[in-house]
């Protein structure tokens, strides 16, 4: 199995990285970037697969040489063989469109190298700092690749070409769908996503890989391809600012909704006052 | 047994191994490399986070020269970088209230001892791990920690065929290898063990305590490659059965109590109160200092292989070995558990080996049964001197008439006019010791009030309370893995003081007592919460329950033990 998982450089939005103006603007250049978070389940997709049917784990993502360190941390939790970097002044500042683009050409780029299509790309679900979710379903229209999205489960059937996915359908219910699919193809991995190990074997192999990716990633970038516009053949008329058709008129901080609920502190020595709590919470008291 | 999630229907194939080992403690751990040095593919589960981390021992490891297998044999840099400190000296406290007659029993420490080294369990177990998971790799096997093995897998004409997890699909196996300790699933599944008899245990507490740099060197007078173990019996654990111990770790000390379960039952004992009476007393008071601070406490039921090991430690394709055998020798101060559980494993290895070999390999159990036999194992574990003549002394008579003789003037005279270190160090007296008060408690109160000196000054330890102890063993339990079957006093109440993380006055223990108003009667029942367990598996002998180990990765994770 050819496996590429696309993931992308995010700003580490948790608590005490994070940082902001006065204006309530991302202040890029004091926060740290890391892999995005939902990428990860993708990530995790990959392995399990690579360790049930064997096969080269790869990482792409496109973003500025700074994002080797993104590069390093996927190599980590998916156990990756090979990393692929689509880096390039012309490519900044893309929308999802021209990224979807871009990231077509490298998987192109990568099976002209490999002499075969990958038999899996692998997407998470929506950035971290965009939240489009876009990227993933663009790619593989860009591709022609069947797609799968909100995949919680996965099995994989190389000599038959196939693979049956659970999805998760979110509507006025949640429901569990079950979907086929030819192979190669894209699939976008749910946040519920949760790989299973039920065999030893496999438990074993995932502990193998897990000590020979720690010696690896002592030198990621042994492992690292780094492709620009002109190593890929790209017009920089249709990638970066240029190819993306989507026009940010400008960002307006949302404000801060006031409170509608006011807050009344009652002593349990205040007599009146608990009988009124009390007269309060009486009709949303259940039972006899 | 717990259910089992399979996804391989039975038409399908299970995964199968030549040899299976469930958990990697030193008996485990033997067995396994035991087993891989003979070429045999061998897969190891352990249920723990890391090997250790469900582990706790008194603290010492005993290599004996009388063994066919030590565990530096089977693992060559093993004292190096596995244990503590060796231990050389070996010291019983006789205590009667402030009088102490110390006496030094190296000799019987000495006896047969090739060495003996304090460990820590975490350390040790993990270490060992790694090199099994290196030399069973090879093999095509490996070691895999949170896995939980609940069951044996049997075949429909009932035979042993391998075992059933909570975290894979049902495993066939040649060999099984039941090293899964004191409270072995796999030997009570196949009914070779069981939690009946509160006399065929003891139960252990251990608090691990921090000293400074240089400390231990300082107060014992011991060089930075010494180690002393010092005994404690006498009145200081309200006349139950049992003593305490100390022992010397790199920078810090296991300090703990063991005590015959029966009589931790019978006399309403609270064991962390035990633990804090050898704690606080005088004599420590230059060891442990007012600096006290407990790096964690534990706790384990430790089965007496006087009565407990099994003389016949297989069925099928299952053999037990150590603890989940009833493996472990504590004959008055002897406790010696680990050395066993070495040997046992690398038996069984032997034993398949050879019976593969010889093409029979369902005859390894038995083989393994005359191993143990030849080798002298199973006579140090069930001495015939204590079938004859120490079962004796626990008839009730007999035993009233000998401890008050031993608690009389003249027992006083007879005391100050024999060899009591002689006697102390004989390996042919210890072996017949009777389980009775007379000698934890009435002799050596005999001797400290006839030889012994008075400890000047005053204990300003103070141990932290059962809440804290419990709070610092901080870990997810899942769903509850133990039921109370019969919540009623008198079927299940006895935990609520036995168990080591519950107390009568305590509520955020396992076991509470409660009133429960029924129909105008009021009646005293038992509750259970099974998030402060620390699976030591005393309420499954005390208490009508149905006990489990909680799944691979969960439960008490010991960063000592």
């Amino acid at each position: 199995m050819e496996m590429v998982t696309l993931t992308k450089g995010v700003p580490d939005f948790s608590e005490g990285a994070v940082s902001f103006d006065e204006d309530g603007h991302l202040e890029r250049g004091e926060t740290p970037t890391v892999m995005n978070p939902n990428d990860e389940h993708a990530l995790k997709a990959a392995l399990q697969t690579k360790i049930r049917h064997g096969g080269t784990a790869s990482v792409m993502s496109m973003g500025p040489p700074g994002y080797k360190s993104v590069l390093k941390e996927a190599m980590e939790s998916v156990y990756a063989d090979e990393l692929y970097l689509l880096s390039d002044r012309e490519m900044a500042a893309a929308d999802t469109w021209a990224t979807a683009i871009t990231l077509c050409t490298g998987l192109e780029k990568f099976e002209e190298e490999k002499g075969q299509k990958p038999d899996l790309v692998f997407a998470g679900f929506k950035t971290a700092d965009g939240e489009t979710g876009h990227t993933g379903p663009q790619t593989a229209w860009a591709l022609g690749y069947p797609l799968l999205t909100h995949v919680i489960s996965l099995d994989v059937y190389p000599e038959e070409g196939r693979i049956r996915a659970k999805r998760l359908v979110e509507g006025d219910v949640e429901e569990i769908e079950t979907v086929e699919s030819s192979l190669p193809a894209v699939v976008v991995v749910d946040p519920e996503f949760e790989p299973t190990y039920r065999k030893a074997a496999h438990r074993l192999k995932r502990k193998d890989l897990r000590e020979e990716t720690q010696k690896r990633a002592e030198n990621p970038g042994d492992y690292a391809t780094i492709w620009d516009h002109e190593d890929l053949d790209l017009d920089p008329d249709y990638i970066g600012l240029d190819g993306s058709p989507t026009i940010v008129e400008g960002v307006d901080p949302i404000p801060k909704a006031p409170s509608e609920r006011e807050a009344t502190v009652v002593t349990p020595e205040d007599g009146e006052g608990m009988q009124q709590v009390l007269e309060e919470i009486a009709p949303f008291a259940g039972g006899d | 047994m717990s259910e089992t999630v399979v996804e391989a229907g039975p038409e399908d194939e299970y995964e199968h191994y030549e040899a299976l080992v469930v958990g990697s403690g030193p008996g485990g751990a033997a067995a396994a490399a035991a087993l891989a040095d003979r070429g045999i593919e061998t897969l190891v589960l352990e249920r723990g986070v890391e090997a250790g981390s469900k582990n706790v021992s008194g603290g010492l490891i005993y290599a004996e020269e009388s063994a066919p297998y030590t565990i530096d044999d089977l693992f060559p840099d093993f004292r190096e970088e596995a244990t503590a400190r060796p231990v050389d000296e070996y010291k019983i406290h006789n205590i009667s209230g402030r009088t102490v007659k110390s006496i030094d029993l190296t000799d019987i420490h000495h006896h047969d001892t090739e060495w003996c080294d304090s460990v820590l369990r975490r350390h040790m177990d993990s270490w060992l791990a790694e090199r099994v998971h290196e030399r069973t790799r090879e093999t095509g096997g490996g070691l895999l920690t949170d896995v939980r093995v609940n069951g044996l897998l049997r075949n429909d004409r009932g035979e042993i065929i391998g075992v059933t997890c909570d975290e894979l699909d049902p495993i066939t196996a040649d060999l099984i290898v039941a090293a899964d300790g004191v409270n072995s699933e796999l030997a009570r599944d196949a009914g070779l063990m069981d939690w009946e008899d509160p006399d065929e245990w003891f139960q252990g507490v251990k608090a691990v305590v921090d000293l400074p740099e240089g400390a231990i060197e300082e107060r014992f007078g011991l060089d930075e490659d010494e180690g002393v173990a010092h005994l404690f019996s006498g009145d200081l654990f309200q006349g139950v059965r049992g003593g305490g111990f100390m022992y010397t770790n790199d920078d810090t000390l296991s300090i703990g109590t063991v005590f015959h379960l029966d009589s931790i039952v019978q006399q309403h004992a609270e064991p962390h109160e035990l633990l804090d009476a050898l704690l606080t007393h005088p004599l420590l008071a230059d060891f442990v200092g007012e600096d006290y601070t407990e790096l964690e406490y534990s706790a384990k039921l430790v089965p007496d292989s006087k009565k407990a090991a099994h003389p016949s430690p297989h069925q099928g394709r299952l053999v037990l070995v150590g603890d989940a055998g009833g493996q472990m020798q504590a004959q008055g101060p002897i406790i010696k558990g680990m050395n066993h559980a070495v040997t046992a494993g690398a038996l069984a290895a032997e034993a398949f080996a050879e019976a593969k070999a010889d093409g029979e390999p369902d005859a390894a159990g038995q083989r393994y049964e005359r191993k143990l036999k030849e080798s002298g194992t199973m006579k140090k574990l069930r001495p015939t001197r204590y079938e004859v003549l120490g079962r004796l002394g626990e008839v009730g008579p007999i035993s009233a008439v000998t401890d008050a003789l031993a608690g009389s003037v003249l027992g006083r005279a007879a005391v100050k006019v024999l060899p009591m270190k002689r006697l102390f160090n004989s390996p042919y007296l210890l072996g017949m010791l009777p389980d009775t008060r007379t000698p934890y408690v009435t002799l050596p109160v005999t001797i400290a009030e006839a030889l012994g000196d008075e400890v000047v000054g005053e204990s300003e330890v103070q141990p932290p309370d059962l809440g804290d102890r419990i709070g610092d063993l901080t870990y997810d339990v899942g769903d509850p893995h133990i039921q109370v079957e019969d919540n009623s006093w008198d079927a299940s109440g006895t935990a609520v003081w036995s168990c080591p993380v519950s107390s009568m006055d305590y509520g955020g223990g396992c076991y509470r007592a409660e009133e429960v108003q029924t129909n105008g009667t009021t009646e005293r029942v038992v509750s259970l919460d099974t998030q402060p367990c620390i699976e030591c598996g005393t309420c499954a002998v005390v208490a009508d329950t149905d006990w489990d180990h909680p799944s691979g990765g969960k439960g008490v994770e010991y960063k000592q033990g």
